[in-house]
């Protein structure tokens, strides 16, 4: 579904992601992990069009994106959530979301076909989908909520979440990565979920892939990623 | 709803008796305040969502300076000449915006270009003073008549209407983009064009938008002036002077509201006129002056403007109403 071949992004002097490959299939919960700083956000900044390329290729659905801009690539099914949360603060949360299902159709839906995805994309992940609630109450969580819920009404075939876990305490972590698993199987939406720690994210995934200073250090099951030794030296420090 | 519609419902009748008591300095002044409350209106349609325009004057001198052009060069009357201009400041308007929407040009950058672009208009009029009689300015061809054909009236009532219906328009198109789901786009990409584009907004295509529509309605008002003043001055329609004054009517009066834009055409009027018969000739050229020192007072004291300013007020005394019932 995606296929993601030799991505490099330089800033100036700083490459930031260094030849990257990898793909993901239809169905699947991919798990992108690294330390912070690795080339995470940057990665998905490259897929969704909010970056440029320095080199590589990003074919989504047999299409080549790289370089696409972004809404371009949202029109084609390819959502992400930004790590720290982006609201629309002069927007309520309803039209936050509707905003996101009539722009993320390309005017493939009307208004009114709109607000009833975001009500539903609002349900989905236990925002309330009325139209006063602004977005001034919103913790942590109901903001990543938010995020999750724009990506979300815009149809999305291919569903890019960057650390939904952040800020988050234990009894929400396992409430959002039960919210990504649940979008997977009910909604059959694939998914690339970035996280800078292990934890829940290992317990949900299917494969996961480890980026170090931009570059895949491993790919593979999350069991053999906790064995592995590239992988135990980023996360616990190098051991002699 | 009700609350929004009876005032203006009564606000239209008003103005629809209204010529019938007034003196033709009255009417001149209404008729003015009409013309230029629909300009202001223009530019708060891209300035209520951040995209400050200081040059909205280049607008303004394209749409008066080509409908006056067309006629006394080639005779074609206002009602092909008025499109044609708008055309042009379309055009414009694309030219300058499209890379400066491509490229990220916002906020005081953006507001730069477009002033400097209002001043390459008013040199280009001064500069082709063969054709548009420079800064001495220019005079369309007169028919000695009233001619609904050449859009030219001996009677000030007969402009007042004109006037009138074109501000009225104004007003519609303003709630037109109000009500869009473009309102929204624009409030979503004037806070973070990233996340605007990341759910699928073409962010240049939006913003171009209302830019196009401003300048459109800019260039239209601009025509009208000049047809109503029958006098078209490079100074009073291009350039940075006239641009700070749409600026600091639309910003005074209340860009957020439907008929800020007019209240800030009541008060440039009434500050234009009120030097004029206080201080005479002594103070001409002093407006601009007083229009950039209140500029900065309603940008630090009141900036949502005189509308805004007594909506919120209004608003906080009904709930105080409300709260000690
Ligand atoms: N726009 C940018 N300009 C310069 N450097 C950047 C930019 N975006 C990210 N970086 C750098 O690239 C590296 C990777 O960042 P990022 O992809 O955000 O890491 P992660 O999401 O894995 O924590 C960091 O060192 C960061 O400082
Ligand atoms: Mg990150």
């Amino acid at each position: 579904m995606l296929s993601v071949r030799g991505l490099t992004k330089s800033f100036g002097g700083f490459v930031a992601v260094s030849d990257v490959s990898f793909e993901v299939s239809e169905g699947e919960l991919l798990g992108l992990i690294g330390p912070n700083g690795s080339g995470k956000s940057t990665t998905f900044n490259l897929i969704a069009g909010t970056l440029k390329p320095t080199a590589g290729s990003i074919r989504f659905e047999g299409e080549e994106i790289g370089g696409l801009a972004a809404h371009q690539v949202c029109h084609m099914g390819l959502a992400r959530t930004f790590q720290i949360p982006r609201p629309f603060r002069k927007l309520g949360i309803r039209e936050n979301v509707t905003l996101a299902a009539y722009y993320g159709r390309h005017g493939r839906v009307g208004r009114d076909e709109a607000e009833a995805l975001a009500v539903e994309a609002l349900e989905t992940v236990g925002l309330p989908s009325d139209a006063a609630t602004t977005t001034e109450g919103l913790g942590a969580a109901g903001l990543k909520k938010l995020e999750l819920a724009r990506a979300l009404s815009t149809q999305p075939r291919l569903l890019l979440a960057d650390e939904s876990l952040g800020g988050l305490d234990v009894a929400e972590m396992d409430q959002a990565a039960e919210m990504l698993e649940r979008i997977r199987t009910e909604k059959g939406i694939t998914i690339v979920w970035v996280e800078h720690i292990m934890g829940v994210l290992m317990r949900v995934v299917d494969r996961v892939i480890v980026l170090d200073h931009g570059e895949k250090i491993f790919e593979g099951l999350p069991a053999d990623a906790a064995r592995d030794r590239r992988v135990a030296e980023v996360y616990l420090g190098t051991q002699h | 709803m009700m609350t929004i519609r009876w005032p203006l419902a009564l606000l239209f009748a008003v103005l629809l008796l209204l010529p019938l008591g007034l003196q033709d300095y009255l009417l001149h002044m209404a008729i003015q305040i009409l013309i230029w409350g629909f300009v202001y209106t223009g530019w708060s349609v891209m300035g209520r969502f951040g995209q400050v325009s200081l040059g909205h004057g280049a607008f303004l001198g394209v749409g008066a300076y080509t409908t006056a052009l067309l006629w006394n060069n080639f005779g074609l009357v206002p009602w092909i000449g008025i499109p044609i201009g708008v055309a042009f400041a379309v055009l414009l308007a694309l030219v300058i915006g499209y890379p400066c929407f491509r490229l990220k040009v916002v906020g005081h950058y953006f507001a730069l270009v477009t002033l400097a672009l209002s001043q390459v208009v008013l040199l280009s009029i001064v500069a082709a003073r063969d054709i548009t009689g420079g800064s001495l300015g220019m005079t369309p061809n007169s028919v000695g008549q009233s001619s609904w054909l050449a859009l030219q009236f001996t009677s000030k009532m007969h402009w007042y209407f004109v006037a009138l219906a074109v501000w009225a328009f104004g007003l519609w198109v303003w709630v037109k983009v109000d009500r869009g789901m473009g309102r929204a786009a624009m409030e979503a990409v004037s806070e973070d064009e990233t996340a605007a584009a990341a759910v699928g907004i073409n962010v240049t295509r939006e913003k171009l938008r209302v830019t196009v529509i401003s300048a459109a309605m800019t260039a239209f008002g601009g025509a009208l002036f000049g047809q109503y003043q029958m006098y078209l001055n490079p100074e009073t329609l291009s350039g940075i002077g006239v641009s700070l004054q749409i600026v600091f009517a639309a910003i005074a009066g209340g860009m957020y509201s439907l008929l800020g834009p007019t209240v800030g055409a009541l008060l440039t009027i009434a500050l234009t006129e009120g030097l004029r018969i206080g201080f005479g000739t002594t103070l001409i050229g002093a407006a601009n002056t007083i229009y950039g020192i209140l500029l900065i007072l309603f940008i630090i004291f009141m900036p949502r403007g005189i509308t805004g300013f007594f909506g919120a007020w209004t608003k906080r005394r009904a709930a105080t109403a409300a709260a000690t019932t």
